[in-house]
């Protein structure tokens, strides 16, 4: 299985002459975990974006296997992605245990590895840490369904010890399930520590 | 050197209410000690919920209603209560905060910066203050929206400085900038400093403490853990097991995870706050009160079990 | 430390729920009694035992007000229900289905809105035959528009919340983001909304009542009541207006307070206050 962007190109607004993504390929294999680097605003995000298919390329494709990717109402995405600020990635209003749930029943074994404490499940988001709701929104993403995931500066707004901790299990886990990491850092010894191949955009 | 800053045996507690009516104290920082002197980067280091933020919202006056403090917070020798931080904030006391949700949406840069002022004087001088820090004229005709991550940093700075502040309070200034991007915005606090400002440097970052500060505080669950010269701490001499524990996690140090999470505002456990994670915990650090300071070489350390010298 | 609010508001909650229901049967069992003529004891002010007077027919104003105020209560109830219901339904359905479902919908809100609201809510209920079924009508067929608006915006608002897309991707489908994501952040407006509208409602059912497009002139109705007292109020008989007024406006802001107050505590940015 792999994931491919073609040709990308991504514009905010129709006919607006700035283009984020202008003509950007790249390849993510099954079990692989490509790095991507690059300074700010090149539009890291908005390619995770489009490969998880949260927006429409302007020009250019997504394809899973050679297919284009498509989202279907209901059914869980194989391409999950991890947001920079997990704050705004979970529903304030609901206990974070509903979360959690919401692809799905979540393995025990992933959440001891995650030290999800069972009491956090009662609490709302505005109770918890950035790095407590982020071992949430991890939890949730490893789905039966997943194949690859897609880490947009998952850990940056993390302290280094969580951060060890959580690429510790997320690699543990990538190799266990053979799922293919896009790891999106500007820290090129976190990216090299991490990383099989790293592309700058 | 003259202090600045000095926060004393500090802590602050929220009344929440939880499901119905029943209401409940949670202590979010206790018994916190740090001081900032004139021309002094003052680091903080901690994880997310470690309580850097709300020192910071607290010193500027920012907290909600439902907050209770003990200990005292002196700036320039006289107590800073949250009216006199409310007097001063903005003009001598200023908060670089961690983005664009800060600056106002609907209004362009530069009356932003200028705040309102249509003088010529501040024109010119909100003009200085963009091109410090490498930004042109243009920059002023620009809604935040427009503003790259970078580009909106060296604004919210731009707005701290134009009155001379004598403490600059900056909260997480840097995630989300590519390394050439931050070690500029870390030069300029560097500059601030050596301007004769203080600076309180707040950061989840071990490594940008490093490169920033000159005197790093380490926070864990609350509290302040450790105090030390910048120059231990950047050869891996960390003396408290959690501070060593994050030289260990850095990416070129090894990586190592440490098991376990940071317990929570109004978890407050007997003894350390560190001792369920600590690999060299004893009987003591579980029943004890709060370790009592020690002092060291390069500073002082909260650890039952540093003996001076090598310790543990 | 602030006392505990929370407590507080649970017990003006209990408190209008007792008045409301005090006046609702004591209303229903006064309303015969409303209704007797005596002309021996016509036009007496206000003492024992006639504690608000008699009018130019000799009825007990006490009695007539009672049943009134229970009246406009059962009037208010079942109006603000039916107009924050049908506000709730047709303002998540405009903005979950979108495309022309949405148009439509907006088309009638701003429709609705567009007309004068006096003159909709007289039409309306001359529609409806008048009387109790007329009011009921005009009033909730008029009032849902605001409310449905301010939801359609608030749900489009939702659907580009983070969470929200993270959600979708993650497989949850229509209905349970509806009842997950949807629901419980639409609960404090609607709630809110239903609470402010009951005053609301009871005022307008008085007006048109007070107009002559509401309930019939034997009915004892606070609007009938009003109206009618004004013809006497020049000749020296003020109890004939001040009791049933100021009763109506004591439920009002009674509600209205209520609504305040509910509003405080299911809003994130001063709940904990």
């Amino acid at each position: 299985m792999s994931l491919e962007g073609k040709n990308l190109t991504f514009a905010y607004r129709c006919r607006s002459k700035e283009l984020v993504l202008q003509g950007v390929n790249l390849t993510l294999e099954e079990g692989e975990r490509l790095g991507l680097s690059g300074p700010s605003g090149r539009g890291k995000s908005t390619l995770c974006r489009l490969l998880a298919g949260y927006e429409r390329p302007t020009g250019g494709q997504v394809l899973l296997d050679g297919a284009p990717l498509t989202h279907q109402r209901g059914r869980p995405s194989p391409v999950q992605l991890l947001w920079q600020n997990p704050e705004l990635a979970v529903d304030p209003l609901l206990p974070l245990g509903r979360t959690l749930e919401e692809g799905g029943p979540v393995e025990e074994r992933i959440l001891e590895r995650l030290y999800i404490q069972p009491e956090w499940k009662r609490r709302y988001p505005s109770e918890l840490s950035g790095g407590e709701l982020q071992r949430f929104c991890i939890a949730r993403a490893l789905g039966p369904a997943t194949r690859f995931l897609l880490c947009d500066e998952s850990t940056a707004m993390l302290d280094l010890v969580t951060q060890a901790q959580i690429w510790d299990f997320l690699l543990e886990e990538a190799q266990r399930r053979n799922l293919g990491l896009l790891v999106v850092s500007h820290s090129d010894t976190l990216l090299h520590r991490l990383c099989t191949r790293i592309q700058i955009l | 050197m003259e202090a600045i800053l000095e926060v004393e045996h500090l802590s602050l507690s929220f009344t929440q209410y939880e499901r119905g009516t029943r209401r409940r104290q949670v202590t979010a920082i206790r018994d916190l000690s740090l001081t900032v002197h004139a021309g002094e980067v003052a680091a903080v280091v901690g994880a997310s919920g470690s309580g850097k933020s709300l020192l910071a919202h607290r010193i500027l006056g920012l907290l909600p209603y439902n907050a209770a403090q003990e200990g005292t917070i002196r700036y320039e020798g006289e107590l800073l209560t949250p009216a006199r931080a409310q007097a001063l904030r903005g003009r001598e006391l200023v908060l670089v905060p961690q983005g664009v949700s800060w600056l106002d949406p609907l209004m362009k840069v530069g009356p932003q910066i200028r705040r309102g002022d249509r003088s010529p004087a501040a024109r010119a001088q909100s003009a200085a203050a963009l091109e410090r820090y490498g930004l042109g004229r243009e920059t002023e005709d620009l809604y935040p929206f427009e503003l790259s991550g970078g580009m909106a940093r060296r604004v919210l700075l731009a707005c701290a400085v134009q009155e001379h502040p004598r403490l600059v309070v900056a909260d997480e200034p840097t995630p989300g900038l590519d390394a050439a991007a931050a070690r500029r915005i870390l030069n300029h606090f560097r500059e601030l400093a050596e301007g004769g400002a203080g600076v309180l440097f707040i950061t989840h970052d071990l490594e940008l403490a490093l490169t920033v500060g000159h005197r790093v505080w380490v926070f864990y669950a609350g509290t302040t853990i450790e105090e030390s010269a910048v120059e231990a701490l950047a050869a891996g001499d960390g003396a408290h097991p959690y501070t060593r524990a994050l030289w260990n996690a850095l990416p070129q140090n090894g990586f190592t995870p440490l098991p376990g999470t940071q317990p929570g505002p109004g978890e407050v456990l007997p003894g350390c706050p560190f001792a369920p994670r600590c690999p060299y915990c004893r009987p003591i650090c579980q029943t004890g009160a709060l370790p009592p300071w020690r002092e060291m070489a390069a500073g002082r350390v909260r650890c039952y079990g540093w003996e001076g010298g090598e310790g543990l | 430390m602030r006392g505990n609010v929370r407590r507080s508001t649970w017990y003006l909650l209990l408190l209008t729920a007792a008045v409301l229901l005090g006046i609702g049967i004591a209303g229903a069992m006064l309303y015969d009694r409303a209704m007797v003529t005596d002309f021996a004891r016509k036009n007496l002010p206000p003492g024992l035992p006639l504690l608000f007077g008699t009018d130019w027919m000799g009825r007990d104003m006490f009695a007539r007000t009672l049943a009134g105020l229970s009246l406009s209560i059962r009037i208010g109830l079942l109006t603000a229900g039916v107009s924050a219901g049908l506000a709730l339904i047709l303002g998540v359905a405009a903005a979950s289905v979108g495309g022309w479902v949405d148009s439509t919908l907006s088309w009638c809100m701003d429709l609705v809105l567009g007309i004068p609201h006096i003159l909709l809510m007289m039409l309306l209920s001359l529609a409806f035959g008048k009387g109790f079924v007329g009011v009921v009508a005009a009033v909730s067929l008029s009032h849902w528009p605001s409310l449905a608006r301010l939801l359609r915006g608030e749900v489009l608002q939702l659907r580009q919340a983070p969470y929200f897309r993270v959600a979708e991707h993650l497989g949850v489908s229509r209905l349970r983001m509806v009842r997950l994501h949807v629901l419980p952040h639409l609960l404090p407006q609607f709630l809110t909304a239903l609470v402010l509208q009951f005053p609301h409602a009871i005022l307008h059912e008085a007006s048109i009542t007070f107009l002559g497009f509401g309930l019939s002139a034997e009915q004892p109705a606070i609007g009938v009541i009003l109206s009618e007292s004004m013809g006497y109020l020049t000749t020296g008989r003020w109890w004939l207006a001040l009791f049933p007024g100021l009763a109506l406006v004591g439920v009002v802001v009674l509600f209205a307070q209520m609504g305040e107050r509910l509003r405080r505590l299911l809003d994130p940015a001063s709940v904990h206050e």
